[in-house]
């Protein structure tokens, strides 16, 4: 572990933190275009926070200590997935401590951390928003697993390094495997996100909300840190995406010179992707929750298929 | 350690086990329930400090020891090897916990009681012991009778109860189904020599026909024991009619000799292995694991769901076995260490991580004297402590990073993600869906643990009767924490755990992980290789501690912290109860709707007309119906026809044993 290595770490952790409401403020600039609107700027991720960070905090009578710190541990857990995931150089020293299978795990100790906060002050819309988080989860996990053990039997290795690094430097060429992993990741990213068409993030009062319905209670500071450990969440997902499927243009370890290009790169990638995340969205509804199943049973579908097309055509 | 005071590993846990049997004895003499509980219980705990401390000594030695007991010309042989040691160490930690613990649990039973269920409780310990260190198969049947017949009295304490005498003869049933399978594979592995010590099996040579008779009868016979499908119907019954400290040693420790069992028949006993015998046992696993997990996920008793979710663990467990036999027969040795690695330390993890979740089940049980999760609610406010130490316990069985369960599970998938040329092609392309199969059961568990811990701890009392509650009392805090030091260090020093491990993989596949898991410093564990896979629990545990404290810091720095309390918010709805709240069955709902086809549900639904409705829905076990109830009519059918033989008169009887005669005098000729 060098100093440029930690520095580079360091820079990571720093910019993810800071970049993420800004990525949702682009997914929600691009709605609002797709969708004739002419929407309320980047920017207002961080307004957002802003306000909620400047109002009196109301805190329900029957929480716990529990419901308190649950937005810090949501913050942490996705901040550290955030940072970890080789975007801009593969050379990121705290990067090996979590590996693929690891980082799902994270996931899981967020969501179930929210799921328990959620059902903590003993409201009707807390523990249905926690029941049903609990059911997208189980049902997205051996998906985005799948996708993931097709990614690591190319690779040999579940270690996300050595994934980008035997990805990036293959030639370019469409595997099949990968593509049908693809397809079931960008499902599982809208699930776990609580994207249209699972969940509407920009709906109150409905009574299909999942997320929304968890973090009802929470306001002001704790509020903020749950919308910015969203924000990190949705950027983690993304930078997983372009871990796994478009590494290209990643610095390699110790080349300096490599990161101008690489942190240009990644910008567009995050961009492309933020809109074609705003497309789906628009041109989709959002379903039932027991069609949800369905749905992720297809993700977890295309993913084993990505799996078998390995071994038929592949090795 | 016990080499330079002159005294063999072997030695100290026998007498571990002789100090407990007297403890046992000293119990039902004093006949008074403060001194049984403050001394006896805790001494029995310091039996098991030492019980552990000597099996972590013998795990690198082989001991052998010759009582002069039992029958004339049979004397009890022992034998200590490193898999005998792994799971007397497992044993000696956890019950450590359980122990005292106890000497808390107890503290209001009446005297008489108390000093045979102390008697008992001691023998179990004490039985279960020698289960692990017998050496031939006339000791280790009589030790393994003993260890049921101890825990059945035990399950039966309250047998003033109907439901838990049936519970106990449903027990002592299946038990001794096993324990007849299991005879008859001991009979067939002694090859016809009349000698039943391990080490003749251990050198005699079994056509491949009968080692698989033999391997199937093994896995019957102590799946019977842990509750592997078709034989579990015992442990949701069981566990729930026993005393809290029980059920934690049942399911913690007693589950686990099944798995000593078949580790040290299929590996140790039986000299050759098949390949299909591993994917037997990992199809097995895997069906036992979801049907667990799954029915646990939607029970209503809170001993019950930690019953299930046993099931759900010992189905991993098999899955690991069946894994490994697999790599086994396919000299793929480092990686058959790797899935056996992952096996036992499932094993130690889930009787630390499940004996601490029943023993604070015991708590809750005495202090609101309800299992029916329908009616708790709102703990952490009355009993803060419990519920702290029981989130540790809940973290770890759901699978979540940085704990213990997170560990084993890592490494059962970095075994199943290795597996990549198996010489089987069929094989091959399966594994890696059994190891999503695996995945949906992990993330089942996170489900059944949210219901469990959100249940019963958070939200409002859902009964209100349920108010003036007592934490846990100190000696009851003291146990448990015990657990939760274990579920801790399990979790974050893994590499440690899997250096102790690799005596036992040594012996059992010749090769073992430790070279390689710890290349990189102790705090990585990287399994086969650092580029292949590597997780640092404590790098983990570091980085979100510091993200936590950090965030704090700065929110602290630079918010004004404001804070009010408030009425509920709940979208504005003004009217709160605590019966809005989400029950257990609403909870499970999702899942009995998903899995609907898995289990028997039967509902009443209200008519249109009904001016008080009522919606009754249950969910029933098909196993019942499939397997039970037509093994139950085909016996009571058998012996119907046989009792036609039976008139009751003399000279019918005086002419079957004539024909007896002639037909043996013919066969005789």
């Amino acid at each position: 572990m060098n100093a440029s290595a930690l520095l580079l770490q360091l820079m990571q952790n720093v910019l993810v933190l800071l970049a993420a409401p800004l990525l949702l403020g682009w997914i929600n600039q691009c709605r609002a275009w797709l969708q004739n609107r002419s929407g309320a700027g980047v920017l207002q991720p961080y307004r957002n926070l802003i306000k909620l960070f400047h109002k009196d905090a109301v805190l329900a009578f029957g929480a716990s200590p529990l419901f308190r710190i649950t937005p810090y541990i949501l913050l942490a857990c996705m901040w550290l997935a955030a940072a970890l995931v080789p975007v801009l150089a593969t050379d990121l020293p705290l990067s090996p401590a979590v590996d693929v299978i690891a980082l799902v795990g994270i996931f899981a100790l967020a969501r179930v951390f929210i799921s328990l906060a959620a059902m903590d002050i003993g409201t009707a819309f807390g523990s249905l928003g926690a029941r049903r988080e609990m059911l997208v989860g189980f049902l997205a996990e051996p998906a985005l697993l799948m996708v993931l053990f097709t990614a690591s039997t190319i690779s040999q290795s579940t270690s996300l390094i050595t994934i980008v690094e035997t990805l990036a430097h293959k030639q370019f060429v469409l595997y099949p495997s990968m593509t049908f992993a693809a397809v079931a990741f960008v499902m599982v990213l809208l699930a776990e996100n609580a994207r249209i068409p699972v969940d509407n993030p920009s709906t109150h009062l409905e009574l299909t909300m999942i997320h929304e319905a968890m973090i009802l209670e929470y306001s002001a500071r704790h509020l903020a840190l749950v919308e910015w450990a969203g924000a990190l969440k949705l950027l983690a997902y993304m930078a997983i995406g372009i871990a796994l499927f478009i590494p290209y243009g990643i610095a390699e370890a110790g080349n300096w010179n490599a990161l101008p290009l690489a942190i240009v790169l990644l910008t567009l990638k995050l961009l492309l992707a933020g809109a074609g995340l705003a497309f789906i969205e628009t041109i989709s509804a959002k379903m039932r929750i027991f069609r949800v199943p369905e749905f992720m049973g297809t993700a977890f579908l295309l993913a084993v298929l990505g799996l078998l097309t390995h071994f038929l055509l592949e090795t | 350690m016990f080499a330079s005071v002159g005294v063999l590993p072997i030695d100290a846990i026998l007498g571990v086990t002789v100090f407990w049997l007297v403890l046992g004895l000293g119990g039902m003499a004093l006949q008074k329930t403060s001194l049984i509980t403050r001394i006896i219980f805790p001494l029995g705990a310091v039996g098991s400090l030492i019980l552990a401390a000597a099996a972590l000594g013998g795990l690198s030695e082989i001991d052998t020891a010759v009582l002069p007991l039992g029958l004339p010309d049979l004397p009890f042989h022992l034998r200590l090897d490193a898999l005998s040691a792994f799971f007397l160490l497992l044993l000696g930690a956890t019950s450590i916990g359980i122990s005292l613990f106890s000497a808390g649990y107890f503290r209001r039973m009446a005297a008489q009681e108390l000093g045979l269920l102390c008697l008992e409780y001691h023998i179990f310990l004490a039985s279960m012991t020698l289960v692990f260190l017998a050496d031939d198969a006339y000791m280790f049947m009589v030790a393994w009778e003993a260890m049921a017949l101890s825990s059945y009295f035990l399950v039966t304490t309250d047998h003033d109860q109907p439901e838990v005498r049936r519970a106990g003869f449903l027990y002592l049933l299946i038990a001794h189904v096993g324990a007849i399978a299991i005879l008859m594979g001991f009979g067939v592995m002694q090859g016809g020599h009349g000698d039943y010590t391990f080490d003749t099996m251990r050198h005699g040579h079994l056509s491949t026909f009968w080692a698989s008779i033999t391997f199937f009868l093994a896995l019957f016979g102590f799946g019977a024991k842990a509750g592997i499908l078709p034989m579990h119907a015992w442990l949701p019954e069981a566990h729930p009619a026993a005393p809290s400290p029980v059920s934690a040693l049942m399911s913690g420790i007693m589950l686990k000799t099944a798995i000593y069992g078949i580790l040290r028949v299929s590996f140790d006993l039986l000299g050759t292995q098949i390949w299909w015998w591993g994917v037997i046992a990992l199809a097995l696993g895997l069906v036992t694991a979801l049907f667990g997990v799954i029915f646990a996920a939607v029970q209503v008793d809170m001993k019950r769901l930690l019953a299930y979710s046993s099931i759900e663990n010992i189905g991993i467990i098999l899955v690991g076995i069946g894994l490994t036999i697999i790599f086994h027969t396919s000299d793929k040795a480092a990686l058959a260490a790797l899935a056996l690695t992952a096996s036992l330390y499932h094993s130690i993890n889930h009787a630390f991580m499940k004996g601490l979740l029943f023993l604070g089940t015991g708590s809750i049980l005495h202090a609101t004297g309800e299992r029916h999760l329908g009616k708790l609610g709102g703990l952490i406010h009355k009993m803060p402590n419990l519920a702290w130490i029981m989130l540790v316990g809940t973290l770890a069985l759901a699978g979540l990073p940085p704990l213990n369960g997170f560990v084993s599970e890592w490494l059962m998938l970095q075994a199943f993600l290795l597996s990549p040329g198996l010489p089987q092609a069929y094989i091959n392309m399966l594994v890696p869906i059994a190891a999503a199969a695996l995945v949906l059961v992990a993330a089942l568990a996170g489900f059944m643990m949210v219901k469990f811990y959100g249940v019963i701890f958070l939200g409002q009392p859902r009964d209100a009767r349920i108010g003036v509650v007592h934490d846990a009392g100190l000696w009851e805090r003291i146990g448990m924490l015990c657990m939760v030091v274990g579920c801790i260090a399990l979790g974050i020093f893994p590499t440690f755990v899997i250096l102790h491990l690799d005596f036992v993989t040594e012996i059992l596949v010749h090769d073992s992980l430790g070279k390689s898991a710890v290349q990189s410093g102790w705090s990585m564990l990287t399994p086969i290789a650092a580029e292949r896979a590597s997780y640092s629990p404590l790098i983990l545990l570091f980085i979100i501690v510091t993200g936590v404290v950090l965030t704090m810091l700065v929110v602290k720095k630079f918010y004004h912290g404001r804070l009010r309390r408030g009425a509920t918010w709940d979208c504005g709805y003004p009217e709160q109860s605590a019966r809005m709240q989400d029950t257990a069955e609403g909870f499970g709902q999702p899942i009995r709707q998903i899995f609907e086809w898995f289990m028997g549900v039967v509902r009443k639904m209200p008519t249109p007309f009904d001016l008080h409705p009522h919606y009754h829905a249950e969910v029933h076990d098909r196993l019942w119906d499939l397997f039970y109830v037509p093994i139950k009519r085909a016996n009571e059918m058998i012996g119907q026809q046989i009792g036609k033989l039976q008139h009751g008169r003399i000279h019918i009887y005086l002419l079957y044993s004539f024909i007896t005669l002639l037909a043996l005098l013919a066969f005789v000729e």
